[in-house]
């Protein structure tokens, strides 16, 4: 994904010289070329995260349109208020693009695990929250939003995810997409995660209950109408993130479902608030929090066979 | 009227302006005002390339408050510059009002930045600054920060990131009261040697008083930019400055706002 996005970028500021692209340093061997071929706009700040911040406001005070990147950890929280106060208050042109959401660096250990990002960054007024669940669609929604100005945060995994779209996909920014149909079960997922998503709907669909995935990756603004939509036309619906369970998607969700008539469940997954003690693979964080593919589906199974 | 005169006129009726604003509200600060007046009337009424009616032009020189409690100060130095009227300031930390205490980008004509948390103002200047430079632009880009401000690490990240890209249209003004929130910024936290720290970042450094008009232009000056490098300017300042009282007992005119007598006292050293 960050391959993608990077890419993506370097290509807009051979057109448009306005596009400045900041690194904390990191982003050894992806940036090399966008950085050679622009050694003005594209730049190396150094491991000084608040400042960079500060310096990406002061570029868009001049009408410049900035591109932050850096790990989720560092560039959100560690710069939250410069986000807030620089680029949220002042209502610029950042954005910030953290790259390991969720456990995309589990085996780094905790200070690079990101699971409370999305919590930190929806209450900030102004700011879009966008966490693609493919390079494809990444590619897709980081068009769309290059041309909506203001603060904005594009929540990545890291590199290597599998495509789950062959074709870049009629996505909108602030629109649900159906990555895959189906109408007793409603699977709404964001980021690398909803990899997880397709395989649960996948195997519920061989016990012969019809489940959709519906790629939510715009977090902020919220798709309301289509949640409302489904939590009436459903018998299930269910969230899936990787993230903390308290204060991101899920909750996001939730905070709709509060104040409607519903037919359906509602069942939210997501990383358990605590820290864990254990480390590994993405894989194995992810069943720490009963997230791989089997948990979920067993989880959904014996709900829905409740019913 | 001589140039200095004239400036030290505009000083006053800034500093009036500034009394009755604080103590109409009772939203203080006014002794981190009263220090930075001479400074904003240096650059506002001699220094700076602007027009007080086109706020937006271009070709502006930037000027960026980082401490932002000393909003009162530019308020009504931009009002007596004539970027909006005086009768605005009327309205300062009032109900529905633009003017918060501390300032707020575009709130009036000529606010460049939303400030109020400290550590901000030079990040933001860097960012002006590298913009401007790689347009070829001489527009210059000025920040003032307070000296406490010079606390956070943020301002040393940026200190750091100004000399690498060889900023030489950024000029850094510190208000060297010596004065911070709770005491004596040397008891706090001790600065010293604070030009020394600057030219050991690879920064320009200078010194004057920061209530000497004529020290202040000079240091402004063009001619005083070292190629290559950023300028700082270790403006020596007295927190309260203009009334006796509040130069007396600065730690507590921080937050207080005169009343009654002392008002009227204030009043009267300004006039004199």
């Amino acid at each position: 994904m960050r391959n993608t996005i990077v890419n993506l970028i370097h290509d807009l500021a051979k057109t448009d010289k306005n596009i400045y692209f900041l690194t904390g340093d990191l982003g050894y061997s992806v940036i090399d070329n966008f950085q050679k071929e622009f050694p003005e706009r594209c730049l190396n700040l150094g491991i000084a995260e608040q400042n960079m911040i500060g310096v990406a406001a002061g570029l868009a005070l001049e009408g410049k349109k900035v591109f932050v990147y850096s790990i989720v950890p560092f560039v959100i929280m560690r710069c939250l208020e410069q986000i807030r106060t620089d680029v949220a208050l002042q209502n610029l042109d950042v954005t910030i693009i953290g790259v390991g959401g969720g456990f995309a660096y589990a085996t780094l250990g905790p200070t690079h695990h990101a699971i409370e990002d999305i919590a930190m960054l929806r209450v900030i007024p102004r700011m879009k929250i966008v966490s693609p669940s493919d390079p494809v669609s990444a590619k897709v929604l980081a068009e769309q939003l290059l041309k909506i100005p203001g603060p904005t945060y594009i929540r990545l995994n890291k590199g290597g995810e599998p495509a789950l779209y062959k074709a870049p996909p009629k996505m909108e920014v602030g629109k649900g997409f159906v990555l895959k149909e189906g109408n007793q079960i409603s699977i709404l997922s964001n980021g690398a995660i909803t990899q997880v998503a397709v395989e649960v709907a996948n195997q519920l669909e061989q016990e012969g209950i019809s489940c959709e995935v519906v790629d939510m990756a715009t977090i902020k603004p919220l798709d309301s109408d289509l949640i409302i939509g489904r939590l009436q036309n459903r018998k299930v619906v269910v969230t899936l993130e990787e993230h903390n369970i308290l204060g991101g998607f899920g909750s996001a969700v939730t905070e709709v479902a509060a104040e409607q008539p519903r037919a359906a469940i509602l069942k939210r997954f997501g990383v358990n608030d605590e820290y864990s003690q254990v480390f590994g693979s993405q894989q194995f964080m992810r069943e720490q929090s009963g997230l791989s593919a089997e948990q979920v589906y067993k989880t959904i199974k014996k709900l829905y066979d409740r019913l | 009227m001589p140039l200095s005169a004239n400036l030290a006129k505009q000083a006053t009726d800034i500093r009036k302006s500034i009394l009755e604003m604080v103590s109409a509200s009772g939203s203080s600060h006014i002794g981190a005002a009263y220090s930075i007046v001479d400074i904003l009337t240096v650059l506002y009424f001699q220094i700076l390339n602007l027009d007080p009616k086109k706020s937006k032009m271009p070709e502006r020189d930037r000027f960026l408050l980082s401490k932002g409690h000393g909003g009162a100060a530019l308020y009504a130095t931009l009002a007596h510059r004539g970027f909006f009227p005086l009768e605005v300031l009327k309205t300062y930390a009032q109900n529905n009002s633009a003017l918060a205490g501390h300032i707020v980008k575009d709130s009036v004509p000529g606010i460049e930045t939303t400030a109020g948390s400290l550590g901000h103002g030079l990040s933001m200047g860097v960012g002006m600054a590298l913009a401007l430079k790689a347009q070829k632009s001489s527009v210059r880009v000025f920040v003032l920060v307070g000296d406490g401000e010079c606390n956070e690490g943020s301002i040393w990240e940026a200190a750091l990131v100004a000399a690498q890209f060889k900023l030489d249209n950024l000029v850094l003004i510190v208000d060297r009261n010596r004065e911070q929130s709770m005491g004596k910024s040397d008891d706090i936290m001790n600065l010293e040697p604070f030009g020394e720290k600057w030219k050991s970042f690879n920064w320009n450094c200078l010194e004057c008083s920061g209530h000497n008009f004529n020290e202040l232009a000079d240091s402004f000056n063009v001619k005083q930019i070292v190629r290559h490098h950023p300028t700082v300017i270790i403006a020596n300042t007295q927190k309260g400055k203009g009334v006796s009282y509040m130069e007396k007992d600065a730690l507590a005119w921080h937050y207080k706002t005169p009343k009654d007598a002392l008002l009227e006292q204030a009043r009267k050293e300004l006039d004199a």
